[in-house]
This record gives C-alpha cells, structure tokens and sequence, in this order.
C-alpha cells in the first residue's frame, strides 16, 4: 500500500493512483495534498469522481485546521454539476456548520435550493450574480442544462419553447441552433404547437410514456432459481 | 453485555480513591469468579464454542448481577494466574472489564484510555499473529460494537470542555492517540482486509467457499476470528461512517453483505439490527425512501415475531428501544414517500398506534408538521460525533451537540423542500388527467409556480440509485403533454375506471357530431362534470399498481415442498 510519489507529468498516472488510495487506504491523512490536487484536476479535465471527493471532506473533518475552503467550494460546484445525483447534500452533511455560513456557501446553497426545486429562472438569475463563482469550473453551464433537460424529461411529453427556453438559459438564435442540433442527435422533434409557438416533442421514456414502463418487478434473478435447480433435478 | 446508547455519563469523578470507599479490592476473587476464569479458559483452549457461549451469555451476566451490580470485577492481574497468564485470554478479560464499567458504571478519562490501549493489544494479536481459537459470533460482535460503541461515546465526552478539570485536559493533550479516528477507522478497516472477508463472500456465490454456510464457523480446526471480526467489522464501518455523517461511503462498506438474504449477521440479534437500522438511515438521508422503507418493515416484522425469545437476553432492553426508533424512522419515510402498500400489515397496525395521529400532522407540512419531523428525527438518530480533537487554546466550550444539530438542519431543509408536494399528490389522487392551468387555480398558485412545483415532484420522487440509474419512488405518478380534444374526467364520476385515462378524438367527435336526442342528453349531462379543454397543457395522472410477486411466491413454495418431502422420506415406519 505504498504511496506512489505524483509525476508531475502523466496526469492519467496521478489520478488512477489517487483513486487507488481512495480504494485502499482512505482513512490516511497523508493522502490529503493529492485529494487536493486530484479536485483541482477534476475541475479542469471535466471529469468527476465523487468518493475521493467525500474522502477529501472526510480528512477535513478530521483535521479542520487543514480545510481550504477553495476545494470545497470547487467540490460543492461539482457536486450541483451531477444533479439530479444527490452529491451536493452528501457533502454538505460533512461540512461544518460555520464553514456553511460563509457567502460563497451560502450562495451555493441558495443555487442548489432552486435547482432542487425545480425553479430554473431564478437559478440562472443568481448564477449570473455570482459568475466568479461558478465560471471557475468549466462545464458548469452545459451540467445544469443537461440536469434541466432530464427534470423535463421526466416531467413533459411535449413542452413548449419558452418553458424549455427558461430552464435551458438559452434563447434566440442559440436556442435554434441547441434545438437543432437535439433533433439530430438526441431524438428530439420539432413540432408547430397551436397557435401557441413551438412544440418540442422530448424522446420517449418510461417516466413521461408511463406504458413504456417494463415490469421488472416480478423478473426473478438467476442466483434465485440456481436455489432450486437441485430440486428440480 | 448490554450497550445502552441512552446512557447519560455522569461526570468521571469517579476515581479509584472513591472505589476504595465503597469497599472494592481488585485482587479479591470470589470462588465464582475463579470458577467461570478458569473453567472459560478451558473451554476457549478445547475449542468448546457452546459452553464458551454459555459461560459469556449467561454466566458472566448472573456473576455481574449477583456480585458486581455497581463494582468492577476483579482487576485482570488478580486471575491471571488462574489462566497461566496466557496473554489473549487476559485481553479478553480486560476487554469484558471494561465493557463491565461502561455498562454499570460510568468509566474515567484513565479508564477510557486504557480501554483503548487494550483494544489495541488485543487487536495487534488478532491481525498479526495467528490465533487458533473459536469463539462465538456474539461475543465476536459485542466486540466490534462496544469499540465503535466507546468511540462514539469518548468523541461525546471530549466535546465536553466546558467543565472538564485540567487533570483531565491534561491526560486527553497527552494521550492525544487514544480512540483518535484514524486509529479506529484503521483498524476497522485493517481487519476487513487482512481477513479478506470480501473475497470470501465474492468466492462463496461461486461455491468456492464456506462461510454464511458454516455461520462463520471454522469446522476444518482453524479459527473463526479474524474471518468473522473482519465481517463484523463491515457493519462497524457503517455505523462509524453514519455517525461521520458520511451515508454514501457507509452503505458501500456494507455493500459486500447482501441483507435480501440471510447471512452472518443476522445469526447475532445484536447485529441484524445495528447493519438494518444504520441501512435505514442512511437510505433515508439519501432520500431512498423505498429501500428504507423496505429495510425497516422487513426487520420490524422480525423483531414483532421473535422478540419472546429474548426477553432474558443482556440484549432485551437495547433490541426494545431499536424497535422504537426505528418505527419513528419508518413514520418519517412514510410521510416523505407515502408508500404504504410496502409495508406489512401487523407492523402498519403498530405503525398507527404509534404515530398516526402524528404521521397525519407530518403530511400537513404546517410548522407544526415540521417540529414533528424535528422529534422524530432526534429521537431515532444515531448520536453523531464531531471527530476532530478540541482546541485547546480556545475558550472552553460544548460542542457536542455541533454535529448532530447539522444533520438534523439539513434533514428539515429536505423536508421544507417538499413542503409543495403533499399538496401535489392530493390533488393527483382525485383527478386522471387535469389541465395546468386548473390545477393551479386550486392550489392558489399562478402557472410558472405550478410548473416548478410538477418539477420539484418529479425530481424528488425520482431517486437516482448507487449505480446512476433513476427509479421512480413515486405512488402517484403524472407526465404533462398537450394534446387536442381530451377531456378531463374527475374520476369518481366515472363508471369505467379504463376510460379515465384518455378519450380518443374519436368519441369526442361523435359525441359532438350526434344531433340525436339521447347522445345529446348525456353529452349536456356530462359536460357538467367534464371540461373539454383544448390546447392546454395537460397532467396525465398515472397511478401505480400493486405488482404480485409470483416468481419469489413459487420458489419459496417449491423449496418449501422439498422440504416436506424430505422430511416425509426420513421418517422410517417400524
């Protein structure tokens, strides 16, 4: 279970031993700088791995002279980018409640409060008033998106242009160009509504097309009927 | 040995001068005390796990109650030499000493760190020599949990500054190492891999292993406690990672035990509910109210039928307040995630009794509603700890109290969250198919509001599992679309529940194209129930049914025949 020292130069070899160490030796608070490093990675290669980042938080609890309130920052911004995941709760029960209290958490929070609640405009509203915030994390925008889009799925067989417009941030010219592209790619159709502006037709799933639904339920799994196979001889 | 969570700690003035007054002398052994030594020692070098069983059980507890109801026993020293002071057998003894104070008596600062430095001892034996003992799976458990036990209870008592002395404040800046969390996690975790339990439970579903089969038990003459401490240990990880605050990581320590059968744990009482419980509530915190629910109800339903039997056990009083605490854990999962159809009759019934009227008031989401939810959750969590070690330069505070008090705020902050939906669900409950905009004139809200609010229902009742996957816990489901020419039928006014859901345009344009007398009639009748709506955003309600589990009926019942049979066929006619 040695550590192996970080070469500066094969990020690839740096976080795969990092999430060695998550593995096998978590609760070692030599581990901490490269939790540190390995968040500051994920924010920069758009990847994301949530244990290491609870191990991380962790460690902070068990040492909080040690806390740097710019990686848990980084870490909550990357738990809201995983929505409809509940990350961002999990970690938060591993903060303290005085670190909660500081703006920038605050902020997050609030951020958080509307996404859960399904309050995309006023969302974007706050993000916009604290872009020094979030635009530290690239992908941020195109992570809610893809939360708000799902929610919608869940949500709407055929949805209207502006609600869709609201809750993607996105209008005009880029809206057309966003919804051309989903048609092409994701399954999405165009449709003229009533009168009442576009329709946008989401891809079918068993959450809005409720007889899509498979019955799952009274599927047995194998390892039950390997029970009785000595029976059934 | 029971472990009382409730135990209120007295203040540690309780030194050894003081026990002196009372008249205890550690090196008197009375007979019985030397019996039980010497005659346990034997039984744990002969590898006679029953009697070792009995002895712990049941005559280490009589002993306790006749002798020792508010004494230590004697101190380890004075009965070595009944054991030939063999080293493991008398950090056994220490370890059960100690348990002894914690239980009946309320332990010093010196006392709690000489509890962990024998863990220590014994632990260093059992992960690095070979030990060639067997020895019973409650004992084995006990273990596990009285170390988190006394971790959990030294994290509480540190977090007391306010009034400790500076004897005390000086002891805990000297022996800054004992039950520090690295240690504990560490050891914990030590065990799971040096007994490569994963493994062997991995190896066991492919039949290269025995071990749920054999209870853990060792019968090719090696030993069953590294193997089984390991096991145990997985649960003890998930308890600790709960009182962290750390639900997700917790529930993957545990990963490796399947609970939807049968297994080690629950040969132990003790353990079936700690790894349920603690599963529970980590799933509630997770907002996995169906698995949560699931848990509870199964476990509850166990502990309604099988209580009897340990009415005599040390275990009786702790199994006792479990069993509350968890009914006001499924009371809380029940309000958040009506889902009552999961659970069995006989627990539902003493689910009403014990908090109907509350659970009623839980889902009017009044502050009412939320002190409720506030009771509930304190009375059934565990009692989370703050790990770090105190200042000591800081003005003496308590701060105790710090972490439970973040849990429960984040837990309320969840369930205002919900607050809109209850409301929601009443109305889908009533209606098939309803318009936005009529929906959201009922619930006083204008049409953004309702639409956030339909949102907020999806998402919250749509959780996202271990594996990324979303699975619906919802009862009452809906999705919106907009369609031409649908009616919007309330459904009890319909005769046919089929035609609740949607009207084809065919229909309509009969209706609407039949001059005729009759179809006219009807058509004006029903309108008054109707509302033809047209070009509106419409909420299709779609209600889950109640699927029957025949696959898992038949498989039980096919077993169970076998059973008969074989059974029939040994019995011999004479």
């Amino acid at each position: 279970m040695g550590r192996e020292r970080e070469t500066p130069k094969e990020q690839q070899q740096v976080s795969y031993t990092v999430e060695q160490l998550v593995a096998v030796n978590p609760y070692n608070p030599d581990i901490l700088p490269d939790l540190e490093n390995y968040v500051n990675e994920q924010v920069s290669l758009q990847t994301y791995s949530l244990d290491a980042n609870l191990c991380l938080l962790r460690l902070y609890q068990f040492e909080p002279e040690r806390m740097s309130t710019q990686i848990v920052a980084r870490i909550l911004v990357k738990a809201l980018m995983a929505m409809p995941a509940p990350d961002f709760s999990l970690c938060l029960f591993l903060i303290p409640e005085r670190v909660q209290m500081e703006e920038q958490f605050k902020t997050l929070i609030v951020l958080s409060h509307y996404l859960e609640t399904g309050r995309f405009r006023q969302f974007w509203d706050e993000a916009a008033k604290s872009r020094h915030i979030v635009e530290a994390v690239p992908g941020f925008e195109q992570a809610i998106q893809a939360y708000a889009i799902h929610v919608l799925s869940l949500t709407y067989q055929k949805i209207p242009r502006p609600v869709l417009a609201e809750a993607i941030n996105i209008e005009g010219l880029s809206l057309d160009k966003f919804l051309e592209h989903q048609a092409a790619n994701g399954g999405w159709i165009l449709e003229k509504g009533h009168g009442r502006g576009q329709l946008i037709v989401l891809p079918q799933n068993e959450f809005n097309h409720p007889e899509l639904k498979k019955s799952a339920a009274d599927s047995v799994p194998l390892e039950h009927i390997t029970r009785i196979f000595p029976i059934l001889g | 040995m029971a472990t009382n969570y409730d135990y209120e700690e007295a203040p540690a003035t309780y030194d050894e001068a003081h026990r002196q007054d009372l008249g205890y002398d550690p090196n008197f052994v009375p007979d019985s005390v030397k019996s039980l030594v010497v005659h346990l020692y034997r039984h744990i070098r002969e590898k006679n796990v029953y009697e070792i069983h009995q002895m712990y059980e049941i005559s280490f507890q009589t002993l306790s109650d006749r002798l020792f109801k508010d004494t230590p026993w004697p101190s380890v020293d004075a009965v070595a030499h009944f054991v030939d002071n063999d080293q493991v057998f008398c950090l056994l003894y220490r370890e059960m000493w100690f348990r002894h104070i914690y239980a009946r008596l309320s332990p010093t600062l010196k006392q709690r760190i000489d509890s962990w430095d024998n863990y220590c001892s014994l632990f260093q034996v059992v992960l690095h020599s070979v030990v060639n003992m067997q020895l019973p799976n409650q004992w084995l458990w006990d273990m596990v949990d009285e170390f988190v036990y006394q971790f959990q209870s030294f994290c509480q008592y540190r977090a007391k500054m306010k009034n400790k002395t500076e004897q005390e404040i000086a002891l805990l800046r000297q022996y800054d190492q004992a039950w520090n969390v690295y240690g504990v996690l560490n050891y914990l975790q030590a065990f799971v891999e040096k007994s490569n339990i994963i493994q062997i439970l991995e190896q066991e579903k492919e039949g290269l292993e025995q071990f749920t089969a054999t209870d853990g038990y060792d019968y090719s003459g090696g030993s069953n406690v590294l193997k089984v401490l390991g096991y145990f240990s997985m649960v003890g990880l998930l308890r600790v990672h709960c009182l962290l605050g750390d639900y997700q990581t917790g529930l993957k320590c545990l990963l490796p035990i399947d609970i939807s059968q049968q297994g080690v744990y629950t040969s132990v009482i003790g353990s079936h509910i700690t790894t349920i419980y603690h599963y529970g509530f980590a799933n509630l915190m997770l907002r996995r109210y169906v698995d949560a629910i699931r848990e509870f109800n199964k476990m509850l339903l166990y502990i309604y039928k099988t209580k009897q039997y340990h009415q005599k056990s040390p275990q009786y009083e702790q199994i006792l307040k479990k069993n509350e605490q968890m009914y006001a854990l499924l009371a809380i999962c029940l309000s958040l995630c009506p889902q009552v159809k999961l659970v069995e009759e006989t627990v539902n019934s003493q689910l009403r009794e014990k908090y109907g009227e509350k659970m009623a008031r839980m889902q009017r989401y009044d502050d009412e509603a939320f002190a409720i939810y506030d009771e509930l959750f304190s009375y059934a969590c565990p009692k989370f700890i703050t790990p770090s070690a105190p200042s000591f330069e800081e003005p003496l505070v308590n701060y105790n109290q710090d972490a439970y008090r973040l849990q429960l705020k984040l837990f309320l902050y969840e369930v205002k969250q919900q607050q809109l939906l209850s409301g929601v669900r009443t109305f889908l409950k009533v209606y098939s198919t309803i318009s936005l905009g009529k929906l959201a004139n009922y619930m006083e809200v204008d049409d953004p509001t309702l639409r956030t609010i339909l949102l907020t229902y999806k998402h919250k009742t749509h959780a996202v599992d271990s594996e990324g996957k979303v699975i619906s816990n919802a009862d009452v489901d809906f999705y919106i679309d907009d369609v031409r020419k649908t009616f919007s039928l309330c459904k009890y006014l319909c005769a046919a529940e089929k035609m609740c859901f949607k009207l084809p345009c065919v229909l309509y344009n009969f209706i609407a194209a039949d001059t005729d007398g009759i179809h006219k009639q009807l058509w004006t009748n029903l309108r008054l129930a109707f509302q033809v709506t047209l070009l509106q955003d419409m909420i299709h309600v779609v209600e889950s049914k109640p699927v029957k589990r025949y696959g898992d009926y038949f498989l039980r019942q096919i077993v169970k025949l076998e059973g008969v049979i074989n059974d029939m066929d040994r019995i011999k006619l004479d």
